[in-house]
């Protein structure tokens, strides 16, 4: 907060915006009623609340409450943030066929693609790690609804901005009483799927689909 | 209080941030009507307003909003209406009366995109001048602009303190990228802020001239069903209250209304200045798109260029001296906007030929990026 | 008798406004005015806990004159200020007029709301049938066939019942009087700003000038007449075939019901959410 200011005038010391590489850019993408957006929400609240970085979370949407594209953004920093909306995404995870042609080349070079492999059949040549979300969130969990906190937790652990001690304090304090176990074991299952993946040696694709 | 950082920490959305910070500003009504992307705004009052005693009402339009909220005004309560755009137009008229009749309340509009339905789930800053000009005939107003979650909760409270101390209505201009925004904040405690309430009369009801001039040329406002019973009229009235004719009553009353604001300017303007100092050339922006020109005033600077920010939060009355001084530092002015150019013309009217003075329009619904304001920044090849 | 109704509504008359009004010699706004500062008095309400606001036109220079609080807003808007006003100060009476183009026409909305909704609140609804103010055009109570300033060839809408409209709206209570019977409006006005709910009545009224002279009735005898020769109680109507009613309007209490008041409603919501005072703190 810019609490302090007196007079009409306020002074912005520039020594607090020379860390602009501090900056790590998430987008999560679908379609409407795939809680992308309530996804981006505990993201946000995990690193802001918990974490105690800056935060800034966005999303962008049309005139439909179920189906269309959805689209939100998390940016996380050590640094108050100037620009609210992603730029070049660090992260970017896929729900659906759509959204991945749709975002995948605003990423990032070397950036990291996330896709939902059980409804992204296509996937573009880049960093990708494809994890089954829906099959997942339908086999272990036993609700396919889950499939966007399975898709958390891989985020979690796959972004290295956030801590997932973190994100399970910012999910717990999200999810209607009675849920909260269903929502860890989704979460937990993200977490697990995604720790197959070595981000140091990192393949151009990697696919954890035969595994399950 | 010995709370831990984290549990004061909350994430919190741009208009859940207007509508706290009206609370704590002490704003206990709240008349709204649904529209994108201001809704949430009336959402969370519904909800909180009952719970420290004030109302809440969803009217049948904005035009009774707006007339709920002079009426509760005038009844002793701080108020508050917010919209956008389609709602906003028609507010006009009784948002005239609340100027006229020098009644304090606060006007939310959260700018979408385009003209008439527009686009409704897009930003735009396509209603600056409307703001300023949109109800008929001279009038004084106060409009501002927030940039940030934080600013949503402390630019309500200045909103709110403002328009009591001054008896004018006050409009903050929100975006859709502002508003629909989350982002961690700390609210400050109520002992950290200063809350200003209207002023009351000083003498007793058979002494009270309800419209006197005074020394600020601000009236003391009694509080309907106190004793002071007086006439409040949209038509141009003496200092009795009671229509007019007369040319003398009119001019002193009109030119009571412009005085009023015209000294004080030096609280009722202000804007933030990033790298100013020693800028050659600089960005003149507010709202959403001042976070953008942060980001491309600092990349500037990073390849060399003395690139500055000049962030006007009040935008009425235009701080023209501080507009001035920018012009007269810097070669090149460049002002970034999502609509044709509204504030670019307030900037040039300002300018008068002393400087390069460009624009940068965006009118496609999207975002203005730093990438684009850069472009204009730095020298031309 | 005469110069005690006089010194009755001298009482209540502002002292430090000039004088005279603006309203015509012979207008029925005077008679209004009258039987509404009659019903305050037997009341008992002082001058400080009623609140007397207006819309546009000539019903809107009303509050003016009396020393009450006053309020002259918008055209059509009053009920919403209103509204603004009761959930502020639910302890004050606050009593609206509004002509017929003021409450039907460009305030319709606002007033069939107000009457679903159901806030403590009494209009009181001048209809003289015409704009007045502006000189004379039709209005959406002017009859069918009638000349008005722009309706020059006779009106070819039809009109409302405000009445009947407010009726079906859900006003708690409804009367219609005319300024000719003014014992009955006397009751009717005392019966609606005692009344716990959305109270109307309607009073039908003249406007020579405007409506009158274009019409064959210019002055207000004429019009006091046709009044007299129109109006049917709301129990001789009950016993009149609709034939014999064709071209005659009802006047009396048109419905009287107990209704949940918006406030109190609203102070159960306040309840519920943990509220208190609004005086109290965060």
């Amino acid at each position: 907060m810019t609490g302090s200011e007196s007079g009409r005038e306020v002074r912005i010391p520039p020594g607090i915006y020379e860390m602009e590489d501090e900056r790590y850019e998430i987008r999560l993408s679908g379609s409407g009623g795939q809680g992308i957006i309530m996804a981006a929400i505990v993201l946000a609240e995990a690193a802001g609340v918990y974490d105690l970085k800056y935060v800034c979370q966005t999303q962008s949407y049309g005139p439909e409450a179920r189906g269309g594209t959805s689209k939100a953004e998390v940016i996380i920093s050590n640094t108050p943030i100037d620009y609210p909306k992603a730029i070049r995404p660090d992260l970017l995870l896929t729900m659906n066929q759509e959204a991945c042609d749709t975002y995948f080349h605003d990423l990032k070079t070397g950036g990291l693609l996330v896709v939902d492999s059980t409804l992204v059949r296509q996937i573009p040549p880049c960093r990708v790690a494809a994890i089954p979300f829906t099959k997942i969130a339908r086999e272990e969990i036993n609700k396919e609804m889950v499939a966007n906190m399975v898709a958390l937790g891989a985020v979690g652990e796959l972004s290295p901005v956030i801590s997932l001690k973190g994100l399970e304090q910012a999910l717990m304090a999200r999810v209607p009483r009675g849920t909260e176990d269903i929502n860890r074991r989704a979460l937990n299952a993200g977490i697990e799927a995604a720790k197959r993946f070595d981000l140091q040696d990192f393949p151009m694709t990697a696919t954890v689909e035969e595994e399950i | 209080m010995n709370t831990p950082l984290s549990e004061k920490r909350r994430l919190v959305q741009g208009n859940e941030a207007i509508a706290e910070g009206a609370l704590a500003a002490g704003c206990r009504f709240f008349a709204g009507y649904p529209i994108t992307p201001a809704s949430e705004i009336s959402e969370v009052l519904s909800s909180r307003l009952p719970q420290v005693g004030g109302s809440f009402i969803q009217m049948e339009d904005e035009i009774a909003s707006m007339g709920a909220i002079i009426g509760a005004s005038i009844a002793g309560m701080k108020a508050m209406t917010a919209t956008s755009g389609p709602g906003f137009s028609l507010m006009q008229e009784n948002l005239g009366f609340a100027c006229i009749t020098e009644t304090p309340c606060v006007v939310v509009n959260v700018m979408r995109g385009g003209g008439s339905t527009g686009l409704p789930t897009c930003p735009g800053q396509g209603d600056v001048m409307q703001a300023k000009w949109g109800t008929h005939g001279d009038h004084p107003i106060i409009v501002l602009a927030v940039s940030s979650v934080a600013d949503c909760f402390e630019i309500t409270i200045q909103a709110f303190n403002l328009s009591e101390k001054y008896r004018v209505p006050v409009v903050i201009l929100s975006d859709e990228v502002v508003s629909h925004t989350r982002e961690t904040v700390v609210f400050p405690s109520p002992w950290d802020m200063e809350i200003v309430d209207r002023t009351g009369p000083s003498v007793p009801p058979e002494w009270y001239v309800p419209y006197e001039d005074n020394s600020i040329g601000v009236p003391d406002m009694a509080t309907l069903g106190e004793g002071y019973r007086y006439h409040i009229t949209g038509l141009i009235h003496d200092e009795r209250g009671f229509p007019t004719q007369r040319p003398e009553e009119i001019e002193a009353f009109t030119g009571r209304l412009f005085r009023k604001l015209a000294q004080g300017l030096h609280e009722i303007q202000k804007i933030k200045t990033f790298m100013m100092n020693d800028a050659e050339v600089a960005v003149i922006a507010y709202g959403s798109v001042s976070r953008a020109a942060r980001s491309a005033v600092l990349e500037a600077r990073d390849r060399g260029v003395r690139a500055g920010m000049l962030q006007l939060i009040t935008l009425f009355p235009f701080p023209e001296h501080l507009v001035d001084n920018v012009l007269k530092q810097c070669s090149k002015v460049v002002v970034p906007e999502m609509n044709m150019g509204q504030i670019y013309r307030e900037v040039q009217r300002v300018n008068q030929g002393k400087t390069r003075v460009e624009k940068y329009s965006r009118i496609d619904g999207q975002f203005i990026t730093p990438d684009e304001i850069l472009g204009k920044l730095l020298p031309e090849e | 008798m005469p110069q005690e109704v006089t010194k009755l509504i001298h009482k209540y008359l502002r002292r430090d406004k000039k004088f005279p009004h603006v309203w015509c010699p012979g207008c029925g706004n005077g008679v209004v005015l009258g039987s509404l500062i009659r019903a305050i008095d037997r009341l008992g309400l002082t001058k400080d806990e009623v609140v007397l606001a207006s819309g546009i036109g000539c019903s809107g220079r009303m509050p003016v004159y009396v020393d009450f609080n006053t309020l002259h807003t918008t055209h059509g808007r009053v009920l919403t200020f209103a509204t603004g006003i009761k959930l502020a100060k639910p302890s004050m009476t606050v009593i609206t007029v509004m002509g017929d183009g003021d409450a039907t026409a460009i305030g319709g909305n606002h007033f069939i709301h107000a009457a679903r909704r159901n806030l403590n609140l009494t209009a009181i609804i001048i209809n003289n049938q015409i704009y007045g103010m502006t000189g004379g055009q039709f209005s959406p109570t002017t009859p069918y066939g009638s000349k008005a300033a722009t309706a020059p060839y006779g009106h070819i809408e039809h009109a409302f019942s405000i009445a009947e409209l407010a009726v079906t709206a859900g006003a708690a209570f409804v009367g219609r009087g005319t300024v000719f019977h003014v014992q009955l409006l006397d009751r009717l006005i005392e019966a609606a700003v005692m009344k716990r709910g959305f109270s109307v009545v309607e009073v039908v009224s003249n406007c020579h000038i405007q409506f009158g002279r274009r019409n064959e009735m210019g002055n207000p005898v004429t019009m006091m007449e046709w009044m007299r020769d129109h109006a049917v109680t709301v129990g001789r109507a009950g016993e009149m075939s609709p034939e014999e009613l064709d071209g005659k309007f009802t006047i009396g209490i048109l419905i009287d019901e107990e209704k949940p008041v918006y406030t109190e409603e609203y102070d159960r919501i306040r309840e519920r959410a943990g509220g208190s005072d609004p005086a109290g703190d965060l």
